[in-house]
Order: C-alpha cells, then sequence, then structure tokens
C-alpha cells in the first residue's frame, strides 16, 4: 500500500466511526482531536479497525503516532507497505 | 429473544459472556457482529445487570439510567444500532440545592464556565485550563494524582466549587476526592461536552431492545441461569459450569463482579497466588440506597427539574454522602414524556449512596424500620420540592445495599464495581487464564454507563484477537 492508499484507508475507517463529519478539509499536520468530534473511545476504534482490516497491530505505546494524518501514515507506512 | 433455561444448548461456543449488564450485553453484541458465535448467561430473569427496572401497581420504576453523557449515543450507534441510538434525548433540567448554592443548569461546559466565572468568581483563564486538562486525561495516564489535588491546584481551598464538581460525578461513579484524578475528569469532561442525556422509553424498551438485536446478530442469550464455574483446563478457559451443565466454549468473558469472577468462579490454582492475593486487595466501590416513589394516576406535578442533586450537609463530605444518616439524595424525576404513547405517569426516585456494612448486621425488624426510615426521610425532603407530594404518591418502596446484592449478586451489592486497582486485575486476567477476560465495571472510569458499554467493546476486541481466524 501506497502512503496514499493508507491515507484513504484512514480517512474511510474514520468516516465509518463518525459518518456526520466532514473529512474534507482535515489538516494532516494537525491532530485529528483538535480538527474532528473524535473521543478516546473513537480513537481506540481506529486501532482495532486497522487490526480487522489489514491485521496491523497497533501496542499501546504507540497511540502517539496516530495523532495526526501525517504521523499515522508515517508510522504505518513500514507496516502496511506490503499489502 | 433472550430465553429461559438451558435447553437446546449448541455443542460449543466461540466465547461464553456470564452476565448480562451493559458491559457484558455490548461485548456479547460486537463479538457476535465479528461473526462469533456467542452464548450470553444472565443469572437474573430479566437482562440489563443494574440498568434495570420494574413494576409495581401501574407504575415502571427505573432503577438506573437516570442520566449519561452525550457519547452514549456514539456508542449506541456504532456498537448496537441507530434505532435505538436515536432515542436518546437531552435532560435539561439540572439542579442543585445545598447550604452553599442552589443553582439549575443544562450541565455543559458552557453553562458550567458562566456558573463558575459568574457565580462562583473564578477567572475564565482558570475555568478553561481546567476543561482543557480534564479533557485531554486518558485512562492510561498517570493514576499518582488524586481528585483533591486536582482541584487544590485549580480552586484552592474552593469548597464550594469542589461541591459543584465532584456531587454529581460522585453519584455517576462513586469516585470521591481521594481516588485518581483522571477517574474524575474523564467522566466529568463526558457529561461537560454537551450535558445529561436520557434513554426516552425507559430502561424496559432500552433493554428489550438490545435484547432485539442481540438476537438479530444470533447471540443465544440465556437468563435464570447462574454460572457456578469457570472450567480452566492445560491452563486455558474452555467453558463454564451452569445449571448443572458444563458448557464448552473457546473463551470466556466474565461480566460479573471482579472479585467474585476470580475468587469463587475459579477454582484455587487457576490463577498464581499472587494474582489471587491481589484481587482480595481489590476495594469494591459503594453501593446505593434508593426511595421510589409513584405518582397516584390522575395526579398531577410540576416540572421541578429532571435531576436534583441536593444536600442538607454543610459542605461536601464523601464520608458522610455514604452515612446511613442520609443527607445528600439526586431526585430523578420521570415526566409522562418520557414513556411517550403510555399512560400519565409520573415517578420519583432518590438515589443515595452508601455501604453495604451499615446495613448488613441489622436484624429483620431493625432493617424494617430503618427503611421506614429512610422513606419516611425521603418524602420529607421531597416535600420542599413538590408541596403536597405525600399525599399524591401511591406507591413507595425502598432498595438498600442488600437489595443491590439479592438482584445483582455484586460483592457487597457494590454499584459502582471495583476501585481502581481493580482495572489492572482486569485487563491482566487473560495472562493468567489465557481464553478468560473480564469486562464490567472497575475503576470508576470503566464505570458509568458509558464506560461500562466501552469496556464491552474493548475487551470484544481482545477476544476476538485471542481466537484467531
Amino acid at each position: 500500500m501506497t502512503a496514499d492508499g493508507i491515507r484513504q484507508a484512514i480517512l474511510e475507517i474514520i468516516q465509518d466511526i463518525l459518518p456526520d463529519e466532514d473529512l474534507d478539509s482535515l489538516a494532516p499536520d494537525k491532530t485529528f482531536r483538535e480538527q474532528i468530534n473524535l473521543d478516546s473511545m473513537d480513537f481506540l476504534d481506529i486501532v482495532m479497525e486497522l487490526r480487522k482490516r489489514y491485521s496491523i497491530e497497533v501496542p499501546e505505546k504507540d497511540y502517539p503516532n496516530l495523532a495526526t494524518m501525517d504521523s499515522s501514515v508515517g508510522y504505518l507506512l513500514p507496516k502496511m507497505e506490503r499489502l | 429473544m433472550a430465553v429461559r433455561g438451558l435447553k437446546d444448548l449448541k455443542e460449543s461456543y466461540d466465547c461464553v459472556v456470564i452476565g448480562g449488564g451493559l458491559g457484558g450485553l455490548t461485548c456479547a453484541n460486537r463479538l457476535a457482529k465479528m461473526g462469533r458465535s456467542v452464548l450470553l448467561l444472565e443469572q437474573h430473569t430479566q437482562l440489563g445487570g443494574l440498568a434495570t427496572w420494574f413494576k409495581r401497581k401501574k407504575h415502571i420504576f427505573d432503577v438506573a439510567l437516570h442520566g449519561f453523557p452525550v457519547g452514549m449515543t456514539k456508542t449506541l450507534r456504532k456498537y448496537w444500532s441507530r434505532d435505538i441510538s436515536d432515542r436518546i434525548v437531552q435532560l435539561k433540567g439540572i439542579r442543585f440545592d445545598n447550604p452553599q448554592f442552589q443553582l439549575e443548569t443544562t450541565y455543559d461546559r458552557e453553562d458550567f464556565i458562566r456558573l463558575l466565572t459568574d457565580k462562583f468568581g473564578a477567572t475564565r483563564e482558570t475555568v478553561e485550563r481546567f476543561f482543557t486538562v480534564t479533557r485531554e486525561m486518558n485512562f492510561f495516564d498517570d493514576q499518582a494524582k488524586t481528585t483533591r489535588e486536582l482541584f487544590q491546584e485549580f480552586f484552592p481551598d474552593r469548597d464550594d466549587i469542589w461541591r459543584l464538581l465532584m456531587e454529581p460525578i460522585t453519584y455517576a461513579n462513586g469516585s470521591t476526592l481521594d481516588d485518581p484524578a483522571i477517574s474524575y475528569g474523564i467522566v466529568f469532561s463526558n457529561f461537560m461536552s454537551q450535558g445529561v442525556f436520557t434513554f426516552r422509553g425507559g430502561t424496559d424498551l432500552f433493554i428489550s431492545l438490545m435484547d432485539k438485536e442481540l438476537g438479530a446478530n444470533g447471540v443465544d442469550v440465556r437468563v435464570g441461569v447462574l454460572v457456578d464455574k469457570i472450567i480452566v483446563d492445560g491452563g486455558k478457559a474452555v467453558g463454564v459450569h451452569a445449571g448443572g451443565k458444563t458448557i464448552r466454549a473457546r473463551s470466556v468473558v466474565s461480566n460479573a463482579n471482579l472479585k467474585t469472577t476470580v475468587l469463587d468462579m475459579l477454582d484455587n490454582g487457576a490463577v498464581s497466588p499472587e494474582f489471587r492475593a491481589k484481587t482480595e486487595a481489590v476495594r469494591v466501590n459503594n453501593s446505593s440506597c434508593q426511595v421510589y416513589m409513584g405518582i397516584k394516576p390522575g395526579e398531577k406535578i410540576d416540572f421541578i427539574g429532571d435531576l436534583l442533586f441536593t444536600s442538607t450537609a454543610p459542605k461536601f463530605d464523601a464520608e458522610l454522602m455514604l452515612s446511613k444518616n442520609v443527607t445528600s439524595r439526586t431526585f430523578s424525576v420521570y415526566y409522562p414524556d418520557m414513556r411517550p404513547g403510555g399512560p400519565e405517569r409520573y415517578t420519583i426516585v432518590a438515589s443515595s449512596n452508601a455501604r453495604y456494612e451499615d446495613w448488613d448486621g441489622l436484624t429483620p425488624e431493625q432493617y424494617k424500620a430503618e427503611k421506614a426510615r429512610l422513606a419516611e426521610d425521603t418524602l420529607n425532603a421531597l416535600e420542599k420540592y413538590i408541596p403536597g407530594a405525600r399525599a399524591k404518591i401511591d406507591h413507595l418502596e425502598v432498595a438498600t445495599p442488600r437489595t443491590f446484592k439479592r438482584y445483582t449478586l455484586h460483592v457487597k451489592g457494590s454499584s459502582f464495581g471495583t476501585k481502581f486497582e481493580g482495572l489492572e486485575i482486569s485487563q491482566n486476567l487473560p495472562k493468567e487464564a489465557p481464553g478468560l477476560f473480564h469486562t464490567g465495571s472497575v475503576a470508576i472510569i470503566m464505570s458509568g454507563w458509558l464506560g461500562a458499554a466501552n469496556y464491552g467493546v474493548i475487551v470484544a476486541n481482545e477476544v476476538d484477537k485471542y481466537l484467531g481466524v
């Protein structure tokens, strides 16, 4: 999967979790939580969906890596590029 | 739909869930949606655990779900259905009445900033910083700081502000000033996000919709079935023993009280002696007393608010809040629009926190007398808010910590599970006995209705991981 593909995958997951949020204007370098109504449980949903959909395990200590779109893509790329 | 008893069970299940509280129900539903075969066993004849109700004469009394944060809407939509989440409505009449202040609020961030600055004289900067700090708390954060220290940092020695901030949360999750600040901050900011909400249609409809949803997703739901043992074989959980039957399963989730799960349902030796000792040391949270009052059909009462946090104690005092000499009561008032289409009924539930020990040792005569006294005191307290209430009430009933114990089987009738140290035990149980998981009220932050349901989701995810592809 490319960086773009990962970005798309993350957007799809967030859209499923928060169907009423408009994600078009998400700034990639700002945290999700300051831009959309994403609470800690929604965040865990993202982690759970990554596991269900792509068999990616994100340990708790790595959660901060999923704060922004840019950091998420950077963190997930080595784990997902072979998918 | 839930079936009574154990007839026609399957040979084996991917998972057996012990207990149909909100955590167990949500965990079961989630696992079924992930394609797992699930059997849920509830000892009571009704699902819901403490999220329950009962009928007397022409009244339906709601025991709990008197108010939860808006996050519940999302949780119900994501892990249950839109049909269920769409029935959530906001309660806008939240009142406080105590010797230090009287006020009415929608109990959300905007209104609280207004109150704290205008009425209590705190600076806007301090209040906003307090909101930011509590909002950023996570359950995996540092636990060393207590709520008392948090309050002292932001509002030094302002026991009136502490009371405003603490009292509703003590009712919501049993936490006090000496519990970890994160157990306060997470629940407080959940509420502050948009206010207090409840389920239109009542707890009976809420649980029956969940029951239907479980059925639609293929969960085998059995009630009136008490699990007495969790079977561990070769170090792994492989099923349960219930109603004289052995039921095989590849995993077991206990939604029973944490201490009951480890200390009573497991054979000695199923977990390490250290783990057992640690579990024994876990403190359970307090229990509750409730007085249920039904207004005579045909009689009406004026709107006095939905939730009234009342107290006659001069200051906030966590010990006093547990005392048998009740000074603090939350009145939850149910007006006819809470059950649209139903008969015009008003009910009032007065809740107070309580200690099991205070009610346990009483003789039958003493117990009866103490219940009568509590009922009488409650009626007197209610007169202040609904003058003439006594004459309008045609049913009055008292529940004590003993009542809660009898129906839920919780250790000491605990209303909010275990204290913070329970979280580690709950989370580490699968390491001790692979295949065995716990979900339920632990550590306060996983308590409250939102926390209980969400913990069910987190555990379902762990179980699914364990079961593999």
